[in-house]
């Protein structure tokens, strides 16, 4: 064993150590009660599933040209938009009212389109041009069309922070109200509708990646290039389908960030595009199962870390990304990560 | 006319000239074998044909059409499969889904299932293993699979690139013999191969190659006793 790995083991411990006197310090104190804790759980398990499900497209475009999108959370932000104005104009005719469901259904439509339009557009325009070159190439262009698309978005919405207007069947904050240990727990109609939705997605995904023959030729693609070529693969069109669907993952989430949080400007795909990059590197990136489990086991930890270790809640950005460090610690390819064949390296 | 008639070709990786005019014939059912030592451009044919790589100079015209300017994919739908150097099958997926690849430009599904009962019956050890990863298979069975891959295409030609490499005499052996089987129900195949000796033996008519130029040809008993090739390749003096 090497001086280096022992170090770093050592670390790892002595945090840990330091997670558990923490945590046994608030236990003893009963510092939250049990209504606190599956509230925190349950807002956790919310936020990291649409985690889960921007992370999907990191690891699915990684997957298959080993690079990070550093630009999807941008297509995040403007599937949101997308979402946004369909339903302001929605709720301005009153539709949103009359057919709540329906509505629901085309603001999803439209931020998935338009989100799988950006992505798209995005591999064309920034990434094909650059096959072939150094791999930090495409990276740079990633970073600069990540700040391309926040200034466009600026330049045409705006910087002022934008109010979804969910139909009233669907109010935030709203919903059914538990008992736990006696007091009141909420689930939000909000966050249910983001939760199941983002399950669908992620079974969905799971099921054209193993089962249909895009998805066989994905996997395929993702392995070896030119042997895909020679089966008959066009590989061009599978990196871009790649794309696509990435892209209306984002768009769906999106939508979703702006139906359960409310807010949206164009900055706002920047920290979850960043927490669910960190949640497909925590799963294992390039592993699809990882970046779904990456993402709820990220929505949970910077939901409850704070609480475990009695810390202000404003810390939670910090511990969550001290829990990926943690865990690289021990597991330096992610949760469910393979050791990296030599070609990805 | 042959089936497939390469004229001339040049193909450069960037500044490396690494096929220098080169010029060759497949008629149908033919075997032919190319010959040469070790970055010769044999490979580097091959893909060429297959439109991995596309050649500056020269032309390819497989069956009347040239093809030369096409992307691969195109290439595999007209009818050209290869087998490539190293095998590439997919590790990560199961050779049943590998053999799904290998059919992934056509949609006759009846005519599918046959070839499938046809490679099964060539390699009934791939049938038993059908469910098994491919990344777990022998290399011997990765060869099979890379083969009966190649033949789920139903290519009118194949193109082999060292079926030989890395097995044992007596798979060796046993993958020529596939070979002639393959070639007796009317396959055209064009076999490349370091082992000289075997490939010359299955083969009608063979070309070798020598740093990205054809220095000799003709029907392969002839090639077999010419003495530069019995020095160079067959390692006898
Ligand atoms: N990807 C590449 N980039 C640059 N040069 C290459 C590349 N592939 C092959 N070459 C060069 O082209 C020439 C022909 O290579 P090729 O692989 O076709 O040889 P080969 O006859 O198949 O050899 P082997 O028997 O070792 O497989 C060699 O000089 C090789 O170095
Ligand atoms: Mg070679």
């Amino acid at each position: 064993m090497s001086l280096g790995l022992l170090l770093r083991l050592g670390i790892g411990l002595l945090v840990l150590a330091f997670f558990a006197y923490r945590f046994y310090g608030v236990l003893v104190r009963g510092a939250y009660g049990a209504e606190t804790w599956a509230r925190l759980a349950i807002s956790g398990l919310i936020i990291g599933s649409v985690y889960a499900v921007i992370a999907l497209g990191y690891t699915l475009v990684y997957g298959i040209l080993f690079m990070i999108n550093f630009a999807h959370g941008e297509v995040m932000m403007i599937g949101a938009f997308a979402g946004y104005f369909v339903l302001e104009a929605f709720a301005a005719s009153g539709f949103s009212a009359r057919q709540p469901v329906l509505a629901i259904i085309i603001t999803f439509l439209a931020g998935m389109t338009v989100s799988m339009l950006v992505g798209i557009s995005l591999e064309r325009i920034a990434y094909r041009p650059l096959r072939g070159a150094p791999r930090l190439v495409p990276l740079i262009s990633a970073i600069g069309a990540s700040i391309f698309l926040q200034n466009a978005a600026q330049l045409m919405f705006g910087s002022m922070r934008r109010t979804y207007s969910n139909p009233p069947a669907l109010e935030r904050n709203v919903g059914w109200v538990l008992e736990v240990a006696g007091k009141p727990v909420s689930i939000t109609y909000t966050g249910v509708l983001t939760f199941a939705f983002s399950v669908v997605l992620m079974v969905g995904l799971y099921l054209l990646v193993q089962r249909t023959r895009l998805g066989r030729a994905m996997r395929a693609v993702a392995e070896n290039k030119e042997a895909a070529a020679l089966m008959g693969v066009d590989v061009d069109r599978v990196i871009a389908n790649t794309f696509a669907i990435s892209g209306v993952l984002a768009g769906a989430a999106g939508v979703m960030w702006g139906l359960h949080n409310g807010i949206i400007y164009h900055y706002v795909g920047f920290i979850p595009g960043l927490k669910a990059f960190t949640a497909a590197v925590l799963g294992g990136i390039g592993n699809i199962p990882g970046a779904m489990l990456g993402g709820i086991v990220l929505g949970i930890a910077e939901s409850l870390t704070p609480a475990v270790l009695d810390m202000p809640f404003q810390l939670k950005d910090v511990l969550a990304f001290a829990v990926l460090v943690l865990v690289l610690i021990f597991r330096p390819t992610g949760i469910l990560g393979e050791v990296l064949a030599e070609e990805k390296v | 006319m042959a089936l497939l008639e390469v004229h001339n070709i040049h193909t450069y990786y960037d500044h490396i000239h690494a096929l220098k005019g080169i010029s060759f014939e497949l008629d149908r059912g033919e075997i032919v074998a190319l010959i040469g030592a070790n970055g010769a451009g044999k490979t580097t044919t091959l893909n060429t044909i297959s439109g991995i790589r596309h050649p500056r100079e020269g032309s390819i015209i497989f069956d009347g059409q040239p093809i030369h300017h096409l992307p691969a994919h195109e290439i595999v739908q007209l009818g050209i499969a290869q087998v490539p150097e190293g095998r590439k099958i997919f590790s990560r997926l199961t050779v049943m889904e590998n053999l799904d690849m290998g059919a992934f430009t056509r949609r006759d599904r009846a005519a599918i299932q046959e070839d499938l009962e046809r490679v099964f019956k060539l390699f009934p050890r791939l049938k038993e293993r059908r469910n098994q990863l491919g990344g777990t298979l022998s290399g011997g069975e990765q060869q099979m699979l890379a083969i009966a891959r190649a033949l789920m295409a139903r290519p009118r030609v194949l193109l082999l690139d060292e079926p030989s490499m890395g097995l044992a005499p007596i798979l060796v052996e046993s993958i020529f013999q596939t070979i002639t089987e393959i070639s007796q129900q009317g396959m055209t195949i064009l076999l490349v191969e370091q082992n000289a000796n075997m490939a010359l033996s299955v083969a009608h008519r063979a070309y070798v190659l020598e740093t990205g130029r054809i220095v000799l040809y003709g029907p392969a008993a002839e090639v077999r006793e010419n003495p530069q090739v019995r020095a160079a390749y067959l390692g006898e003096a």
